[in-house]
């Protein structure tokens, strides 16, 4: 099994040890010719608009984008997360995501490094003990389209810039949230997994084997979109407006 | 508090962002038109001063922490991380910066010490500190008072890479030779390294640092980088080298992409063609004061 980790930026180092970890000896994609005959590859946490600067830098973003819509696993984390989805809020004009997971996110939506936090996740999916999830300056999830399938969700401290803006914004524009509304923080759309913290940075490595075993599945089942984890829906791009709205 | 153990300003949380940062290019900016100019190039952070440490050098004078204002201005401008720098042992500034959100402090040599003796408390902090070092001792003392990244302090503001070379290579053959030792023998490690004998006994064992190693101080060109890097550094921090250079967007481009793809000579000498004049840098025996020397 081939798993490549872009390596343009971002905690690279730390994928490369959580796959080896799960028996996988990943290699690294700085340029097109690196995702040549890979069964999945990973998307790392880092700087999203570095990262997607260096897409285009590196002639990276055609052959990639081609690759993800026609059925190559993923696995995004954080910076990740925002590459793979469809929209993003409060990132920089110029920077493009590849469209793949139906959902609305807002970049830093917790705030600054100041509210980075780690909290206990339950994940569908994994049965046994919470994931130990670690958010830095991470993206929060806002809406999801219907085919995406959520793992796993956080109460937040910090709610994401309310769209009804009845709230008083504080010094970093950010609302505190009235209640612990549940966010989104694992997501999985065909055989797109997702996730706005780093399971990366802790030892639990049940997220990198189920991703592997995703791979696995999907690499048996032939080339091109399949059914995984019990879905038959094909990985499609919703239009606008199919989002369901999450929370207040 | 949310259940599920909700909490902040962990030393993983604080770390975590120097992890994020990995593979980047952070840039000194005094302006938030810099700061702008440094993001389009594909900066993973920017840190906020009054003057580039080559200003600071020529002009003399105490170089302190930056206007609050010229901060916000700058995290106003940017959506990357924003650090800004504090004097050695000067925690009051270092508690304004916290008051500020920056998402880094840099207990700098660059500006001027505030206390001969004492590094700041790091561990007081929920802020993360990034500090300089020019060994393998230096470093492990900053991690113990709580540095959750650490940088090679090179010589900053002179556009000459040879100290940062210098540190850099020191920091890691005493990792690759610590790693070597036998657990007796690193009594005396931590003895010769002035360092605590459990964060001495963990190193050895990891063979690695507990957190991230960058390189700053002296980078002026993408081949700088690509050295650097190649050395062991995971990222780089960019001084005077951009904006002290003719054409700073294009060189910052060159510098982000020669970061990245540090092992490709092909791609660094693509992206070293036609950048205009480099900062005009400083031999090393013309330094009248090595800024590395300062901490201890």
């Amino acid at each position: 099994m081939r798993i490549g980790v872009l390596a343009l930026q971002g905690d690279v180092t730390e994928h490369w040890r959580a796959l080896g970890d799960v028996g996988v000896e990943p290699s690294a994609v700085r340029r097109p010719e690196d995702l040549r005959h890979l069964d999945g590859i990973v998307l790392p946490g880092g700087e999203s608009t570095t990262m997607s600067m260096l897409l285009d830098s590196s002639a990276l973003r055609e052959p990639l984008a081609e690759a993800l819509h026609g059925g190559l696993p993923a696995f995004g984390t954080c910076a990740g997360l925002i590459l793979l989805a469809r929209t993003v809020i409060d990132g920089r004009p110029d920077q493009r995501s590849f469209g793949l997971v139906d959902m609305v996110v807002r970049r830093n939506g917790y705030g600054r490094q100041a509210q980075s936090f780690e909290c206990d996740v339950p994940v569908e999916m994994l049965p046994g003990a919470p994931v130990h999830a670690v958010f830095i300056r991470a993206p929060v999830v806002e809406s999801v389209g219907p085919l995406v399938r959520v793992l796993g969700s956080a109460g937040s401290v910090f709610g994401a810039a309310s769209a009804t803006g009845s709230a008083t914004a504080d010094r970093s524009g950010r609302v505190p949230a009235q209640g612990h509304e549940a966010t989104p923080v694992v997501c999985l759309q065909g055989s797109v997994l997702v996730t706005a913290f780093h399971p990366e940075l802790t030892g639990d490595r049940r997220l990198h084997r189920l991703f592997v075993a995703m791979v696995a599945e999907h690499a048996s089942a032939g080339s091109g979109p399949g059914p995984v984890g019990g879905q038959d829906q094909p990985v499609v791009e919703a239009p606008g407006g199919r989002c369901t709205a999450l929370g207040a | 508090m949310p259940a599920g153990g909700h909490r902040t300003a962990t030393f993983t949380v604080k770390r975590g962002l120097a992890d994020m940062l990995r593979g980047g290019v952070i840039m000194d900016v005094v302006t938030a038109d810099q700061a702008k100019v440094a993001e389009d190039a594909g900066a993973v952070a920017v840190m906020a001063l009054e003057r580039v440490p080559a200003d600071i050098r020529a002009q003399g004078g105490v170089a302190r922490m930056s206007d609050p204002a010229l901060i916000e201005a700058i995290q106003k401008a940017v959506t990357v991380p924003v650090m800004a720098k504090a004097r050695i042992g000067h925690f009051a500034e270092a508690q304004v910066l916290a008051a500020l959100q920056v998402d880094y402090v840099d207990e700098s040599e660059v500006l001027t010490p505030a206390d001969e003796a004492h590094h700041i408390d790091k561990w007081a902090f929920d802020v993360p500190f990034v500090c300089g070092a020019t060994n393998l001792g230096e470093a492990l003392r900053r991690i113990a008072e709580g540095a959750a990244l650490i940088r090679s302090k090179g010589e900053a503001g002179t556009g000459n890479i040879v100290e940062a070379v210098r540190h850099l290579r020191s920091i890691r053959s005493d990792l690759r030779a610590l790693s070597q030792s036998d657990r007796a023998e690193r009594y005396a490690w931590a003895k010769q390294l002035a360092a605590p004998v459990e964060l001495v006994q963990e190193v050895a064992t990891a063979g690695r640092l507990p957190v991230p190693l960058f390189c700053a101080g002296g980078i002026a060109t993408p081949a700088d980088a690509a050295l650097v890097m190649q050395l062991g550094a995971e990222a780089v921090f960019v001084g005077s080298g951009i904006f002290k250079s003719e054409d700073p967007a294009r060189r910052a481009r060159a510098i982000v992409e020669a970061t990245t793809h540090f092992d490709d000579a092909a791609v660094v000498a693509k992206v070293s063609r036609g950048l205009g004049d480099a900062m005009v840098g400083l031999e090393a025996s013309a330094f009248d004061q090595r800024l590395a020397d300062r901490g201890w």
